[in-house]
């Protein structure tokens, strides 16, 4: 028989990192800096409680919403650290990472046809999701002037009749991009003025540098109220193959989103969820060890970078660099392909992210400093030998 | 956020031998400023001196370690000070901590052999008239020194390129 797909299935792109995820796949002795996940195991103190958990039979099924414990964990977390106080029990739901938690949130919140922005460049992830959801993906394009930070002018503009969510990702995955409370505050008001949901994905939040504290959108007044806060263990606490995330939200939202998780997924698995109790009530200073690692490795790349000619500005969050390619004369996928074929370096093309990223490439250095140092060196290598620039 | 000097030292513990401009890339600073640190630290005592750390699997094999539990009687005057002093000034003492617990000093001791090991603990430790007694327990294979392991693969999968 012939299969057919989907037709909203059919028409989403295949993911520009794919496609160059299986070109690197065949090459051997690569140095990449395509890698968005920390290069550090899980801290042992997480492991070791979560090995301990198995160790007394913790194996089975959890509440559909997650462990109790793990809800009054994550509340009385996000209250220390962003300030907002949710109810454990009733608004607070565990998820399979981030990613289930924006899918739950939109197809929770969408109607056909509802219009979803989104700023780009961003997450590959973000549109897809929203054609899932049977969403409209509606983009908000940020510029490399503000340092990819969002206006509250463009998102206005970008506002149309239909749009009903914005989501937002501070700082961002694959600028570095991060909001200052003033420009944040903003961007609040322009969410209240047109009656939006915001969705904000704060899975950087505690990768902030040079001593700079994230705030989130769902501190200021009259956002609680319309936010779906979303939040996970993978990159703050190196935790990506536990998945485990979570999202805050009022009740009704939450009760929404519970009833796909329970149908679709159940609950997170009980071992990610005990592993997530430690790390949030006892991980306060494996974090501060990581950070200040990733702070030494930003600092290195970046001054690396603009020495080698490729202009960078140092981000104050996330653990991703994205310097100017443009003056080479390449397009971010030309250069990409070229520094890979020719000196076995992988970076991820701006374009990757969506097309106004464009004239950039993404460097993360959630890399060994070794490693980081010899990519550096192949790509000077690379740069001084490209016509273009000297 | 960390001082520069916190900074530096935790570099040095985990590789004092990277270049001092490596360094000041890592710290955002000028090179400069890293060796004058440094060299403040070294001036002041802050650093008494840098060792390498040393596979004992593959160096220095026969070398016999004992970490030794020593309880002594204090002197009126001098406490424990003069007798621990008096102990670490043997070149077999690598190490000499006065700790609270069930005996007063641990010391270790490292010696070519065996014999060489057991003759300072007979000879020249028990023989103190301070020392009441002592225990010795004698190594026999290194986990982790020092904050470095000795034994445990820890190296982990990734993918090249992920989101």
């Amino acid at each position: 028989m012939s299969i057919s797909i989907a037709a909203h299935i059919r028409d989403i792109p295949r993911s520009g990192i794919r496609d160059f995820f299986e070109i690197v796949q065949t090459m051997e002795d690569v140095v990449s800096l395509g890698i968005g996940e920390p290069d550090f195991a899980t801290p042992w103190h997480i492991r070791e409680a979560a090995i301990y958990a198995l160790e007394r039979g913790r194996t089975g099924y959890t509440s559909n919403l997650g462990l109790p414990r793990l809800r009054r964990s994550i509340s009385s977390y996000v209250q220390q650290h962003f300030g907002v106080r949710y109810e454990p029990l009733s608004e607070v739901l565990v998820t399979v990472g981030v990613s289930e938690a924006i899918d739950l949130a939109l197809r929770a919140i969408l109607n056909p046809g509802d219009g979803v922005l989104y700023h780009e460049p961003c997450y590959v992830s973000y549109a897809p999701t929203i054609v899932m959801a049977r969403g409209e993906p509606q983009v908000v394009q940020t510029r490399d002037e503000d340092a990819f930070a969002l206006r509250a002018e463009d998102l206005e503009k970008a506002i149309r009749p239909n749009t009903r969510v914005l989501m937002l990702n501070f700082p961002t995955n694959p600028t570095g991009a991060t909001m200052s409370p003033e420009e944040l505050e903003k961007i609040a008001a322009v969410c209240v003025k047109h009656d939006l949901i915001v969705l904000s994905d704060e899975i950087y939040s505690e990768l902030t540098f040079d001593g700079g504290k994230h705030t989130s959108i769902v501190a200021f007044p009259g956002m609680k109220e319309r936010t779906v806060f979303l939040h996970g263990l993978s990159k703050a606490f190196a935790m990506t193959g536990w998945r485990i995330g979570f999202a805050c939200a009022p009740t009704v939202l939450i009760e929404a989103m519970m009833k796909i998780h329970q149908y679709s997924i159940l609950c997170a698995s009980i071992m990610g969820q005990d592993a997530a109790i430690e790390a949030l009530e006892r991980g306060e200073s494996s974090v501060a060890a990581m950070r200040s690692e990733y702070q030494m490795r930003r600092n290195y790349i970046v001054s690396s970078l603009n020495d080698m000619g490729l202009e960078c500005r140092s981000p104050r969050g996330s653990f991703y660099v994205f310097p100017k390619i443009a003056p080479t004369g390449l397009s971010s996928r030309e250069f990409s392909m070229g520094l890979l074929n020719s000196k076995k370096v992988a970076v991820v093309p701006g374009t990757a992210f969506g097309p106004c990223g464009e004239g950039h490439v993404r460097c993360s250095f959630a890399t060994g400093l070794d490693q980081i140092k010899t990519a550096m060196v192949r790509m000077a290598e690379y740069c001084s030998e490209l016509p273009s620039t000297k | 956020m960390m001082r520069p000097m916190e900074e530096i030292i935790q570099l040095l513990q985990k590789n004092a031998l990277m270049p001092r401009d490596e360094m000041a890339r890592l710290l955002n600073k000028p090179k400069e400023e890293v060796e004058a640190v440094i060299a403040e630290l070294e001036s002041d005592g802050v650093i008494l001196g840098y060792r390498p750390v040393l596979n004992r699997e593959k160096w220095a094999t026969n070398t016999v370690t004992a970490v030794i539990e020593v309880k002594i009687t204090p002197e009126r005057d001098g406490g424990f000070d003069r007798i621990a002093s008096r102990i670490a000034k043997f070149e077999e003492v690598q190490s000499c901590y006065l700790v609270s617990g069930g005996y007063d000093l641990l010391i270790v001791v490292e010696a070519p052999n065996l014999r060489a090991a057991a003759g300072f603990v007979a000879e020249k430790l028990s023989t103190i008239e301070a020392v009441q007694s002592t225990a010795t327990h004698f190594r026999l294979k290194t986990y982790k020194e020092n904050g470095t392991f000795h034994h445990l693969d820890v190296a982990t999968e990734r993918l090249a390129v992920t989101p």
